[in-house]
């Protein structure tokens, strides 16, 4: 194979064969896949959960992961939120042309690595090349299928009283990314992306206690994701400044670059509102787990001020935690 | 990391917040206002600004210098920024800020094909001029004395370097002149000023004196965190209730009496007083910096021949009243109904730093 | 416009220098600050230091915080 993509890879021709039958198979192994039919043929008539996501960041590569982990990571995540358990993924890329051949198995390497971990196959897929400058690198969708095991999870069944719990600290992934963009990160430095499938804390939450909502907080951060469990409702999330876990590396980007932990993407979180009693089970069951050591309970659930997010600040006061508007920009101010 | 955490909330918290609400009953209803952005919304995060309501209430003046820029100089840019070879870079800050047309941005000419960076520093400006010989690279100078020194050294750099195709829009603005214009004005309803602490650091907390002196109103130079603002505002109020208006240094850690005077030799060298507009206080006389002849080379206002017109407010837009603090973000007719971050009419609504922001944000 | 954060110097070269705060490193300019060495503190503004500033007067302003409390 060249050492760049060039155009000839897109056109589904020799190129395309040779890159699919040596390197996407290969890396892929499964027998839906080998088959290289048009639609990949699926056992399971159970009722499904189907999601779908597109990877457009830059840098491709950042500290703690890359665009292939987050491309896996991201569909399983929502399908897992959803109350699914992920089985199988569809992989597309729209590459520009030139785009390195080395990065691209190094991004591949990462999403049949990602998929091993999320235990799903991927089965089907497309690759468009588009002319340089027409692109940005690399663009990924993934779409994915999964079984649903709880029918129950939804924003209507979430009740004042209930308890507000994270996984884990905040806003990892958003402040690496930004830190990396603007050149000022150190590649071995503590920031890392907490890019992570979540199945299994989703499915231990769930066994542990009476669930009644689980998202992953990606764009937009926590505090959009909790703006939307209420927005429209009588609802209040109240949440504890102090509660929140942030990592110190996390405040610090922050604080540099001028952004709020709060709005920054997590690709490794989970979000749950959970039944009052079942709290302490819960944070119990996420603890034991790789990636929910730092789960804590940060708010509950009351009708104090419907539809809004408020915050109980470290100095006594409150305040309007409002959905993210526009994309944060890096501050000066 | 230097007890950075310590300064987050006093030790005795309900003790500092007892005593002011103590005071508050003495001096009756008082009004504080606060002339920095960053106060502005570290006062409105911290739940700060409804604290000590209603007997206190803490006001934000023009501290944004991105809100205090007239939409006129926004409309120049929004020009200049239609060239095909000329890269804007700028804070942040500035890029969603409306000029007389409303929907109109930096943020929006971006997405139309204009080349608009956004930098944490002006010598990531120059990096990038370095870096892109065959383009022009303009640098939106915004801000007050914290931010003109850096600014300074920077032309400095560039010229030493000769990045001759590096300019500067100087569009710093000295805090003391507003101030003065603000306080003489007749509507001017403040009975004391939290100040700048970063602004106090190069100019030194000397250069607020003159509010004590000249004005007969008590000041007191103050950090950021939540420690300084609640005892900041404590020192206010105890000033108030004997009735004994003076200035007072908070923030001991970073503030001298004199500043930093290399920092202030650094402004010198480069800049000279100049009569500018501040949107909210009209012309203020020094009430801005300009580029030193010996640098015009690098004044991307006369490289490029721009003129300031008057720009036309937005209709309905009361931001000058807003940044002269007669007027609360929740007072204007347009706040929420009309004027959102998504769909800004004026400045104080979408700058990083505008209180209608802050308002918008954070208030309940 | 003031947000600035405070750094330790790691190292200085002429007008640079590495400041780091929460384990990350940046670049940052010191053409204003005199008598600097590795290990002061710096609040740094836009990538420029504006003042230095020393655990003594870090401990000054905590013990000004501490007097002005105590007089409650």
């Amino acid at each position: 194979m060249d050492d760049i993509i060039t155009l000839d890879y897109g056109s589904g021709g020799i190129k395309t064969s040779d890159f699919i039958d040596n390197l996407l198979v290969p890396a892929f192994d499964n027998t839906p896949l080998n088959k290289l039919a048009d639609g990949a043929v699926l056992d399971g008539a159970e009722r499904l959960v189907f999601s779908t996501d597109s990877f457009v960041v830059s840098p491709w590569k950042f500290p703690g992961g890359n665009i292939g982990r987050l491309c896996v990571c991201g569909t399983v995540n929502d399908i897992a939120m959803a109350g699914g358990i992920p089985k199988y993924l569809s992989l597309s890329f729209i590459l520009e042309e030139g785009f390195k051949m080395w990065d691209l198995k190094e991004i591949i390497a990462s999403i049949a690595d990602e998929a091993k971990k999320a235990q799903v196959m991927i089965v089907t897929g497309d690759t468009k090349v588009v002319e340089h400058g027409k692109g940005d690198g690399i663009y990924i969708n993934t779409s994915g299928i999964g079984i649903l095991k709880n029918p129950r999870l939804g924003k209507e069944y979430i009740r004042p009283g209930d308890g507000v719990i994270v996984s884990g600290s905040v806003g990892c992934h958003g402040a690496s990314v930004m830190m990396a963009r603007s050149g000022l990160l150190d590649g071995d430095g503590p920031l890392r992306s907490d890019c992570r499938i979540l199945t299994d804390l989703a499915v231990a939450a769930q066994d542990a206690g009476n669930v009644r909502i689980l998202r992953d907080p990606t764009r937009g951060g926590i505090a959009t994701v909790l703006n939307e469990f209420v927005e429209d409702s009588p609802l209040t999330v109240e949440l504890n400044e102090t509660a929140i876990p942030v990592d110190a590396t996390v405040a610090s980007a922050c604080d540099l670059l001028g952004l709020d932990p709060l709005y920054c993407a997590c690709e490794g979180r989970m979000l749950a509102v959970v039944a009052p009693e079942d709290v302490p089970s819960v944070l119990d069951a996420l603890h034991r787990l790789s990636g929910g050591e730092k789960a804590a309970c940060i708010g509950t659930i009351t009708q104090k001020r419907p539809g809004q997010v408020i915050l109980n600040t470290s100095l006594g006061g409150r305040r309007l935690l409002g959905k993210l508007s526009g994309h944060q920009l890096p501050r000066i101010c | 990391m230097l007890y950075e955490s310590y300064f987050k909330k006093p030790k005795d918290i309900a003790g500092v917040i007892a005593k002011v609400r103590d005071l508050a009953k003495m001096t009756g209803p008082v009004r504080l206002m606060e002339i920095c952005g960053t106060h502005t919304m570290a006062i409105s995060r911290s739940g700060i600004r409804g604290l000590f309501l209603p007997e206190i209430q803490l006001i934000s003046g023009p501290g944004c210098p991105v809100c205090v820029t007239p939409s006129g100089v926004m409309d120049e840019i929004f020009k200049l920024s239609d060239h095909k070879n000329i890269v804007i870079t700028s804070y942040g800050d500035l890029l969603r800020v409306p000029g007389s047309r409303r929907g109109d941005s930096l943020l929006r000419r971006k997405a139309l094909g204009a080349h608009v960076v956004d930098v944490y520093s002006p010598m990531d400006a120059l990096a990038l001029a370095r870096k892109n010989p065959g383009k022009e690279v303009v640098f939106l100078g915004v801000g007050f004395e914290t931010t003109a020194p850096g600014t300074a050294s920077c032309l400095l750099e560039a010229v030493r370097q000769g990045v001759e195709n590096f300019s500067i829009l100087c569009l710093l603005k000295p805090t003391e002149p507003a101030l003065r214009t603000l306080v003489e004005s007749p509507d001017f309803n403040v009975s004391g000023f939290l100040c700048p602490g970063h602004v106090a650091a190069v100019t030194g907390s000397d250069a607020f004196a003159f509010l004590p002196e000249d004005y007969g109103l008590p000041a007191v130079v103050s950090g950021f965190e939540g420690a300084d603002l609640l005892c900041s505002i404590l020192l206010l109020m105890e000033m108030l209730a004997d009735k004994t208006p003076g200035l007072v240094n908070e923030y001991v850690r970073l503030v001298r009496p004199k500043g930093n005077p290399a920092a202030q030799e650094m402004i010198r060298r480069v800049f000279e007083p100049v009569t500018c507009e501040w949107r909210g206080l009209g012309m203020v006389p020094g009430g801005g910096f300009k580029i030193k002849d010996e640098f015009s080379d690098f004044d991307a206002a006369r490289r490029f021949h721009l003129t300031w017109h008057e720009g036309k407010e937005p209709a309905g837009c009361r931001c000058a009243q807003v940044i002269r603090g007669s007027l609360a973000p929740g007072q204007c007719p347009l706040f929420k109904t009309v004027c959102t971050p998504q769909d800004p009419v004026g400045p104080c609504m979408v700058s990083s730093e505008g209180s209608c922001a802050a308002a918008f944000r954070y208030e309940l | 416009m003031c947000l600035a954060m405070p750094m330790k110097i790691k190292e200085i070269e002429g007008n640079s220098a590495v400041g780091e705060a929460g384990g990350l490193t940046r670049e940052i300019r010191v053409d204003f600050i005199k008598d600097l060495s590795p290990g002061d503190y710096v609040m740094v503004h836009a990538g420029f230091a504006i003042e230095k500033m020393s655990e003594k007067e870090a401990l000054d302003n905590i013990n000004f915080m501490e007097e002005l409390e105590h007089a409650l």
